[in-house]
């Protein structure tokens, strides 16, 4: 269980749910480890900023994170937190372990566009 | 007006929270600026068992109670930017981030904590989360059956290179000298485990492979002779330093890179107080962090007091 300020993604019937109705999401798949709760604490700072931006957080150890540890661009991976990055529901990008605030926010504007 | 503060606190770690939270308490201008998340190095501590007061709970839980005490009594946190440059000299101190905001105050407080060593070697950033880890506990089951390298010889190194004998095939701890410094318990059991080797006197030179890592380049110290093995992945665990990059001349350093400090956490230089892992200093635990946070936070309420600043 993830204890952090994010909103959850709580199965892969929800993650289904929350792709069709969002254009631009982050989800970041992890544990409480010293890798993963770094990511989370800098997507909940840039929540504020990147309001066309929906941001959250799923458990690494929940049945249902097949919906992310299995995808394609996941392969190779060995570093948690896995992140990804949708567009119009289609993973635009994904990163595996720790990442920056300067490391997502690039992406974020690359990706999403940068904050008004 | 210019507003200024009458302390910044860089660092948001258990002692930049702990003077947030006397600071802003004593009514005084309160500003946290942090570069990386709040909370520093404890937030990663799974389980905290000797906290005074508190039951047995986790770093996580314990700084967002820091964090949220701070900002109930006013205390501003700016978390995830970065400081460029730092003008402690003059009686108004200045804090430059990349955004190009520039923060002043009255009083400064370095609590910029201890971050983990890197290898700092060709590899070890392209192939991070590739093969290459910081986390035996996150990332080992990714190395089933797979042959890794662990390198440090301290508790961390001995007690994650056991740890992830429950996934990895072979063990290869490289270690920089002819001894561990862990405890001899932990590494009796890292002696009895078969799956776990060792080559002492060695240090790690370069890390190579392709989507993930296939190689390190292993030096002997001993000969300076240069061997190559093939691995899956390298496990870095070889301690911490304290974070005091855009302070070396700024305050009194020791040779160890700590600032030194009084029994009052105050430096060398008139304003600036410090506290936490990134002072000179033996015991290194939350409690030590949030007691110098704490008399730091009180020296500079006195010294404003003293210097007419506030009544």
């Amino acid at each position: 269980m993830l204890i952090t300020n994010l909103n959850h993604v709580e199965s892969a019937d929800q993650h289904k749910k929350i792709l069709e109705e969002n254009e631009n999401i982050m989800i970041c798949c992890g544990r409480m480890g010293p890798m993963c709760l770094p990511v989370y604490d800098v997507m909940d700072e840039l929540q504020d900023t990147y309001k066309h931006v929906k941001f959250f957080d799923m458990d690494f150890d929940s049945a249902d994170a097949h919906v992310i540890k299995s995808a394609p661009e996941c392969s190779g991976f060995m570093g948690l937190p896995f992140t990804m990055y949708y567009k119009n529901g289609k993973v635009v990008k994904a990163t595996t372990s720790i990442q920056n605030m300067q490391q997502v926010s690039s992406i974020l504007d690359e990706q999403f566009g940068k904050p008004e | 007006m210019e507003d200024i503060y009458d302390v910044i606190i860089l660092g948001a770690g258990p002692a930049g929270l702990s003077a947030g939270i006397y600071a802003s308490r004593a009514k005084l201008k309160t500003l946290i600026l942090n570069e990386g998340t709040i909370g520093g190095q404890v937030i990663l501590t799974h389980e905290i068992a000797n906290y005074p007061g508190v039951e047995t709970t986790n770093g996580f839980q314990l700084i967002n109670i820091m964090k949220k005490q701070a900002k109930d009594f006013g205390c501003i946190i700016k978390a995830n930017l970065t400081v460029k440059g730092i003008n402690l000299s003059s009686k108004i101190k200045e804090i430059e981030t990349d955004s190009g905001d520039i923060y002043k105050a009255k009083t400064i407080i370095l609590a910029t904590g201890g971050k983990p060593r890197y290898l700092n070697i060709p590899g070890e950033d392209e192939f991070k989360g590739r093969g290459v880890s910081y986390c035996a506990t996150c990332d080992g089951e990714f190395f089933t059956g797979k042959e890794v390298v662990v390198v440090g010889g301290g508790n961390s190194a001995i007690e994650e290179s056991v740890s992830l004998a429950k996934y990895a095939g072979k063990i290869t701890i490289v270690h920089q000298f002819d001894h561990f410094q862990a405890l001899p318990y932990y590494v009796e059991m890292a002696k009895k485990n078969p799956k776990i080797h060792f080559r002492m006197n060695s240090e790690l030179r370069e890390i190579s492979g392709e989507s993930s890592v296939k190689l390190v380049k292993i030096e002997n110290l001993s000969n300076n002779h240069l061997s190559e093995l093939n691995t899956d992945g390298i496990f870095v665990f070889i301690g911490y330093v304290a974070n005091i990059e855009g302070l070396k001349n700024l305050v009194e350093i020791n040779s160890k890179g700590e600032i030194i400090v009084d029994h009052n956490m105050k430096t060398n230089v008139e304003g600036v107080y410090a506290a936490g892992d990134c002072i000179a200093k033996r015991y290194r635990q939350v409690t030590t962090a949030v007691a110098d946070g704490t008399i730091a936070a009180l020296s500079v309420s006195d010294y404003l007091m003293n210097q007419n600043y506030i009544n």
